[in-house]
């Protein structure tokens, strides 16, 4: 049923409004799509009895006339947040059987709000990688392939999975993280839509935590418009949720009416990269374009810390990876690997269950907050925090935007980089800032590489501000009016 | 009094310090919802935050916050507008999330003052240099199982106030008068119930030994001792042991200390080179911890006659020793009786039955007044029937030790037992012409000049008369009678 699974997420609103299908048709369609791409590994754990009750139940629902915001829309969970009763992994090892007696806060949101649950989608271990190889379940497989070549290429990570979910028609939208670049980078490598909003515009209750001050849980889409519909349900204030803000949500998708006439888009000169391919600068400049032709001034601007904010973050995150983790140790829940004496439980339980980024990280972190190495380590990269978004708010006192590449280039092979992390991390140069600020940021897809690979746009905005990230992403999208999608190569196999 | 301890190479001054963990009294965690209650079944007041299940998140619980303030506000001292939650990471089975959220560089309250009462109403000031909020850790358990050790965590996760001293306290003593002054200032504020037995009120105590006006030692700390006394014993051993290592040529070093209260000695833990790395930071769950001055000035103006107070206003008031006070005032609930029963009273009087009699009957039984057996009104009647001289002071011991066991009023055991004060000059003179004729030998003696024979004639005449005649009018008549 391929006519259900190419439906976005607005598009099966308005097709299930109309009664020209139900959730339960939907759900299947998507179901069997899910089913069918098991060589991409896009799953974790499939869900197909639970997505058909949901689906069942929102149709009982419709019919009685009550009907939320996202009614009967199948969805895919990236497998970091918690889904109770349903097993939840972060695509560790250590988390080898974990049902939570409890649901996060957005899914939550999600489900009052009408959606339906295919499943839950793999990612990198804990979201530490930027390619979904670092899973314990396995890399996840890019839907795209270059044309006439049979390479599998990485999806980008951590929200791998989801973005391939959504790229492949597995699911209409999916959620994902980014703490920094999860949803964005692997976004750009599938051609969809990943926004990652606001710190603080989600509530983190019930998401296995990476890096706290960084993690926000945003949509993965196809369109802007499903982005706006799917944003408007996950986000809102949560008192289980310390660092989350209570500040009205509007309606995003009302709000994308506005067009970007008149708006100023900065360009950030630091953002052009030592060794950028040509045909990302040439995206980047045809966004310009785009955004000029649509009635909005583009100003050069400046952020001079931004080269600073990548080696900061790789303190900072794992930091607080090293102290967020330090609950995995094989007694409440998960693995335990038996020993003797305590320590040795958890050493024997740790090595077994943390993969070897995790493990890097871990160790990266132990050792900047170590006594002696704290001040120079993590101090410093605070400081530098404050100075890259002391950077932003400056910049936005001109601005209201501010549009840079996603990613320095296309998705890779399948293996190319995992045996050099400082490679890999460098995949983020781009994503990283924003999270580091803790603002709104968009990948938006742009345009095809030479190669015939999806390439995205990202948007950044001030604080609290997606409408006008999700506004600028609109225009891009409408004009780049890109139709190719993945061949489903996968179904033939 | 003597402050200092003798060795062999002379006198010794200890200096001590306390770190005391207080529980918190609210109904919630520090962090979570969960119950706070004492003696639960084991693992039934855990919420999901307390067990550090994957995505759960602290949020501060408000009440815990005004009581750190309301103890910061009864110490004295700065209420810190600002302040921060720190992780404290370290592995340890009851320890859930693998770290504990405390404050470490930016605490709730600052610098404050403790003032000690003496014995001999004698005052000494203690600085509190600082007290911040954590979170206490679970309970492991390694004797219910041969080969393995349970862990009950409704204690993970309950509010803990640790109050820091200055290194001002030179004697066991002191110390033990800190934890206890410390202990009231608590319980009037009602910030923490002090019960050390429950745990609710621990003391980590840091020792060192020095010469007198010598710069400070190095100190060994000795943790979690659960009693004013083992604080105490604690101290005189660990000073002890550190002057004979010392005059023996060793030198201190600088570690951990547990006190074993069976063998009444202190016993190494881990030196400062096993000494965890703590890797504090920020923790980036919590936003920096805001107190507005609003709330601070409520709380200020709720805030009850604390025992420095009260010992001033009952000396002022009442007229009592300062000694007195000081005793009564530790408690409350001690302060309320003395005051329920000195009110329209011989406040003197008052103050030696309620600190003397009865403070002496309730040791003895282990109780507190709360639970006395003699009631403030009751113990006030006893007092009015001295006051009107209707029984002599003698005659309300023994009314008094009716009262302890029968819980009768004392106005009706004098009627019963016919214990009404003899004031009948007559009646006394006939006593008295009784015993002087029984006892010509003596009188004889008396009236050749051997005048310490009064006393016996004295307790003749009260022995006769059952106690019961007026000491003062048998005095007067006794020496005109003897005078012939």
């Amino acid at each position: 049923m391929s006519a259900f699974t190419d439906l976005t997420l607005t598009a099966a609103l308005e097709g299930l409004a109309k009664g020209d299908f139900t959730s339960v048709e939907l759900t299947r369609a998507h179901v069997e799509a899910v089913e069918a791409a098991r060589g991409l590994n896009a799953f974790v754990t499939e869900t197909p009895d639970q997505a058909l009750k949901m689906a069942a139940e929102s149709d009982t629902r419709r019919k009685a006339g009550t009907v939320g915001l996202m009614e009967g829309v199948p969805l895919a969970i990236k497998d970091l947040f918690c889904t109770k009763g349903v097993l939840t992994t972060a695509s560790s090892h250590i988390l080898d059987g974990f049902k939570p007696p409890y649901e996060s806060t957005v899914t939550a949101n999600l489900w009052k709000a009408g959606a339906v649950m295919l499943g839950k989608t793999n990612l990198d271990e804990f979201a530490m990688g930027s390619s979904n190889e670092t899973s314990y379940y396995g890399g996840v497989v890019n839907p795209w392939r270059k044309p006439g070549d049979n390479k599998n290429l990485v999806p980008g990570g951590s929200s791998g999975g989801s973005a391939t979910a959504v790229a492949a028609r597995l699911a209409i939208a999916a959620t994902g993280t980014d703490t920094g670049g999860s949803i964005r980078q692997p976004a750009a490598f599938t051609g969809t839509v990943g926004l990652k909003p606001t710190y603080g515009r989600c509530s983190r209750f019930g998401i296995v935590a990476f890096a706290s001050s960084l993690d926000q849980a945003g949509p993965m889409t196809r369109t802007i418009d499903d982005a706006a519909v799917m944003m408007r349900v996950m986000a809102g204030f949560d008192d289980k949720d310390s660092t989350s803000v209570d500040i009205a949500v509007p309606d995003y998708r009302a709000d994308l009416a506005q067009s970007v006439k008149g708006l100023r888009i900065g360009i950030p000169k630091e953002y052009r990269v030592d060794g950028m391919p040509a045909e990302i600068d040439a995206l980047w400049q045809q966004g310009m374009e785009w955004l000029k032709a649509a009635g909005a001034e583009v100003k050069d601007i400046s952020l001079p810390h931004t080269q600073y904010a990548l080696p900061a973050y790789y303190i900072v995150a794992p930091a607080e990876a090293s102290s967020n983790l330090a609950r995995y140790d094989g007694v409440r829940f998960g693995l335990r690997v038996p020993a003797d004496e305590l320590a040795d439980m958890y050493a024997q339980t740790r090595a077994a269950g943390f993969g070897a980024e995790v493990r890097r990280r871990i160790l990266i972190g132990t050792y900047v907050l170590s006594a002696g190495y704290y001040d120079a380590y993590y101090v410093k990269a605070q400081k530098i925090r404050t100075l890259i978004l002391n950077d932003f708010t400056k910049a936005f006192e001109s601005v209201d935007a501010i549009l840079t590449p996603t990613t320095p280039t296309a998705a890779f092979g399948l293996g190319d980089k995992v045996d050099d992390p400082v490679s890999m991390y460098l995949n983020d140069v781009l994503t990283v800032p924003v999270n580091m600020a803790g603002l709104p940021g968009l990948s938006v897809p742009a345009g095809l590489s030479k190669e015939g690979l999806p390439l995205g746009l990202q948007v950044i905005g001030k604080p609290f501000d997606e409408s006008t990230v999700l506004r600028v992403g609109k225009a891009i999208e409408d004009a780049a009016a890109l139709k190719q999608k993945p061949e489903a190569w996968w179904r033939a196999a | 009094m003597a402050t200092l301890l003798h060795g062999a190479t002379g006198e010794w001054e200890m200096v001590i310090g306390l770190e005391v963990h207080a529980q918190v009294t609210s109904k919630a965690k520090l962090f979570s919802g969960a119950a706070t209650e004492f003696g639960a079944e084991p693992n039934t007041q855990v919420s999901f935050v307390d067990a550090g299940m994957p995505g759960m998140l602290p949020v501060i619980n408000r009440v815990c916050v005004e009581q750190a303030v309301r103890t910061g506000l009864g110490l004295k001292a700065q209420i810190n507008k600002v302040s921060v939650f720190d992780r404290k990471n370290y592995f340890y089975a009851d320890l859930p999330a693998g770290y504990q959220i405390s404050q470490y560089l930016q605490p709730i309250v600052g610098k404050g003052t403790i003032i000690l009462d003496l014995a001999g109403g004698e005052t000494r000031e203690v600085g509190i240099t600082r007290l911040h909020l954590e979170q206490d850790a679970g309970k492991s358990l390694h004797d219910q199982d041969p080969s393995s050790s349970f862990v009950d965590l409704n204690r993970a996760g309950v509010a803990l106030m640790e109050i820091v001293s200055e290194p001002d306290m030179r004697t066991a003593e002191e110390a033990g008068a800190y934890l206890r002054k410390l202990r009231s200032i608590l319980r009037y504020l009602g910030t923490c119930d002090g019960n050390m037995e429950q745990g609710s009120m621990r003391a980590d105590v840091n020792v060192s030994v020095r010469k007198p006006g010598a710069p400070f030692g190095t100190r060994c700390e000795i943790k979690n001792v659960n009693s004013i006394r083992y604080v105490q014993q604690a101290i005189e051993y660990e000073a002890r042991r550190q002057i004979d290592i010392i005059e023996d040529g060793g030198t201190i070093k600088q570690e951990t200390r547990l006190y074993d209260a069976r063998k009444g000695e202190t016993r190494s833990m881990r030196s400062k080179e096993d000494a965890h790395d703590y890797r504090y930071f920020p923790d980036p769950d919590l936003l920096p911890l805001v107190v507005q001055d609003g709330l601070i000035k409520s709380i200020a103006e709720s805030l009850p006659e604390l025992p420095d107070e009260k010992k001033a206003r009952l000396v002022r008031d009442y007229g009592i020793p300062l000694y007195d006070a000081s005793v009564l005032i530790l408690e409350k609930e001690r302060a309320d009786f003395f005051e329920a029963v000195a009110k329209g009273r011989d406040s003197k009087l008052s103050a030696n039955w309620v600190t003397g009699e009865l403070f002496a009957a309730l040791n003895k039984t282990g109780r507190d007044v709360t639970d006395s057996p003699i009631s403030a009104a009751k113990l006030g009647g006893l007092i009015d029937l001295i006051s009107d001289n209707t029984i002599s002071g003698r005659i309300a011991k023994d009314v008094f030790e009716i009262m302890l066991e029968t819980g009768k009023d004392a106005g009706a055991i004098v009627e019963e037992k016919g214990l009404r004060q003899v004031t009948d000059t007559g009646a006394i003179e006939g006593v008295i012409d009784a015993v002087l004729a029984a006892n010509a030998d003596k009188l004889a003696e008396y009236r050749s000049g051997k005048d310490k024979l009064f006393g016996f004639f004295v307790g003749q005449v009260m022995k006769q008369s059952g106690g019961k005649a007026n000491p003062a009018l048998v005095n007067e008549l006794l020496k005109k009678k003897l005078a012939g």
